[in-house]
């Protein structure tokens, strides 16, 4: 043991060890909320992957994710234990008449596929972000390029702040009573594009409006001088270089709109339905539909049928497929802003 | 020619915006001879908000000659100098209270007159070079554009000609279609000259052009400078004296928000009829 000692000895001291503890504190909170991640996402891969990737080529499910819902029947047929969905059971049951005596189970939901809820998602998020956009912008134009600040102009924000704060429960009521009811519009897309849109708007344009600042003045200020008018400058000088930000708001707005389901729960989404929304007899039918989409199916399946290894497949397997689709929206809409960023750089 | 003036920035419908041909080059330029009072300032008040930035301003800006505003900080040169384009109309409160602008004998604050209009025939190179992030080609073509010039040869020739008179066509020729901000400060700032110059403009207005330059760069701007008083009205804000007496053929001295003088640039410099002015050009203040 050196006994040497100098002014800059290190010794163990309570001020030491307090420190220590908080930074372990730190370090262990981060570590909690990885955790919270993983495990949810693992189950959540780990369960679901199976029902939608197989071993065997083409490695897709192609049945999981191209058909429609069926009841799953299961049952004994001399000494085989077997597992069919609706379609093929009736061709069974043709075949084998005797099956009838057989005691049968059967899950709704719980064969073929979720194509439908798919379909009705991606629809739901394009169109409510469409229109989001469209009104998001344009209001945070008018707010951070043509209105003076005001009295007026202050309310208006602070209503844009308040309406962020409302539950998503309270906008699809909203939706129920105006769209739905009020405009007649019935269960259709229509009402949960708007009732979505409503509710990603605040963010939408709180975000474009940051965008809009982050465009320094002189580009303004040059384009002017040039003789544009406002909205050429607006149009050629300014919204080119914040839609970067733009992108980048409208990606948390996807998330959240394709994820809620409050909101579509009395506005847009059907438990289930047979046809797919192209097959209307007229294109106005269109926006008047009502769809499946993936969290109300991921709600149906959770809630209402029982669960066990049988209904397992669709459970995990919609919820797996959910989180690919959301995450598949959002790498492409980063892609689109880092290359719109590399355009435009200052 | 006093006849036809009014025209030249009259509010027009709005189609005028974007007519299809390039304005012609400054049609009344070649009647005024070369020392006519082109802009007339004749005592302008002028406030942000409460506060008065411009006092009875009373000045006459020659045709084809450089004028330079000089003063310390906060004199209003470069307020008088964003009054001409009506710059000032983007800043909330910003009001002229008295007095009148004229250009070629119109009063630019007339409610006739289009304000596009003006700015198209009065540009301006602002003190943070400001290319936008655009290829050097498209920063050019910029104003044309905007009136609707869509003849590929034509803009082409335009970017020629804006970029050979701003003294930077050698340096960039090979690279017209990279991002403007791709250059040096200097070269910024004499894009951004020659993205004036490529709608025509009359009269140029510096706000401290070089403030953000180095040496060598100031130079060659100052070059520019001579180069161009030969075809435009230069009105240049400095807070670099000797620049002001290299470049300029008269010059204003503003303090406090008043014209304290304003006589040739000789004479500014060397035999200045006010003590303030000489005080302040033989750096004893300010």
């Amino acid at each position: 043991m050196s006994t040497e000692c100098h002014i800059f000895q290190a010794r163990p001291s309570a001020l030491r060890r307090r420190e220590g503890l908080v930074f372990f504190c730190f370090r262990a909170a981060t570590y909690f909320v990885l955790l919270c991640g993983a495990l949810i996402f693992g189950t959540i891969v780990f369960k679901g992957a199976g029902s939608v990737f197989q071993v065997r080529a083409p490695f897709l499910n192609t049945t999981f994710l191209t058909e429609a819902p069926e009841s799953l029947h299961v049952f004994e047929f001399h000494g085989q234990k077997m597992e069919l969905g609706d379609g093929d059971y009736r061709v069974f049951q043709a075949r084998h008449p005797d099956v009838a005596r057989v005691k049968s189970e059967s899950y709704i939901y719980s064969a073929g596929g979720i194509f439908p809820c798919i379909v009705g998602t991606v629809l739901l998020v394009l169109g409510s972000m469409a229109i989001a956009l469209i009104l998001g912008v344009s209001a945070a134009i008018y707010l951070n390029e043509y209105a003076r600040d005001g009295r007026f102009i202050r309310f208006v924000r602070l209503a844009i702040l308040n309406l962020a704060g409302v539950p998503s429960i309270v906008f699809g009521l909203f939706g129920f009573g105006m769209f739905v009811i009020f405009f007649g519009w019935n269960v259709s897309l229509l009402a949960g594009w708007f009732t979505l849109a409503f509710m990603v708007l605040p963010v939408v344009i709180t975000a474009s409006e940051e965008s809009l600042k982050a465009v320094p003045r002189g580009f303004r200020e040059g384009s002017l001088a040039l003789g544009a008018t406002k909205w050429q400058t607006i149009r050629k000088n300014v919204l080119p270089y914040a839609l970067p930000g733009i992108l980048t708001s409208s990606i948390l707005g996807i998330a959240r709109v394709a994820g809620e389901t409050a909101p579509i729960m009395f506005t847009a989404a059907y438990v289930v339905r047979d046809k797919l929304p192209w097959q209307v007899d007229k294109f106005s039918e269109f926006f008047f539909q009502g769809v499946m989409a993936l969290p109300y199916h991921i709600y149906v399946v959770s809630s209402k049928i029982p669960q066990n290894e049988y209904t397992e497949r669709v459970q995990y397997g919609t919820a797996f497929v959910f989180l690919l689709i959301v995450a598949l929206i959002a790498t492409a809409s980063i892609v689109l802003r880092s290359r719109l960023r590399n355009r435009y750089q200052w | 020619m006093v006849t036809s003036a009014p025209s030249l920035m009259e509010t027009r419908p709005s189609a005028s915006v974007r007519h299809p041909t390039v304005a012609a080059p400054a049609t009344g330029a070649a009647v005024a001879p070369a020392g006519a009072t082109l802009v007339d300032i004749d005592q302008l008040d002028f406030f942000y908000g409460a506060l008065q930035a411009l006092h009875g301003v009373t000045l006459g800006i020659e045709n084809r000659k450089v004028t330079a505003f000089i003063g310390p900080s906060g004199c209003g040169k470069s307020t008088l100098l964003r009054c001409l384009n009506r710059m000032n109309d983007l800043i909330d409160g910003a009001r002229v209270a008295k007095g009148m602008i004229k250009i070629r004998g119109i009063d630019i604050h007339r409610p006739d007159v289009d304000v596009i209009e003006l700015r198209k025939r009065v540009g301006m190179v602002f003190q943070k070079s400001n290319p936008f992030p655009k290829s050097i080609h498209e920063n050019i073509t910029y104003g044309l554009k905007l009136q609707g010039q869509t003849n590929k040869a034509r803009l082409d020739e335009v970017v020629e000609t804006s970029l050979r008179g701003a003294a930077l066509w050698d340096e960039v020729k090979d690279r017209l279609h990279t991002s403007g901000l791709g250059l040096s400060g200097g070269q910024q700032q004499r894009l951004c000259i020659a993205r004036a110059l490529a709608v025509e403009p009359e009269v140029i207005l510096m706000d401290e052009p070089c403030s953000a330059l180095d040496p060598v760069a100031t130079a060659k701007i100052e070059e520019l400078i001579q180069e161009l008083r030969t075809r435009f009205t230069i009105v240049i804000v400095t807070h670099n004296m000797q620049q002001a007496a290299r470049v300029s053929d008269k010059t204003a001295f503003f303090y406090l928000g008043k014209l304290i003088e304003y006589a040739d640039t000789r004479t500014i410099f060397m035999n200045p009829a006010h003590a303030q002015t000489e005080a302040y050009v033989s750096g004893r203040f300010g």
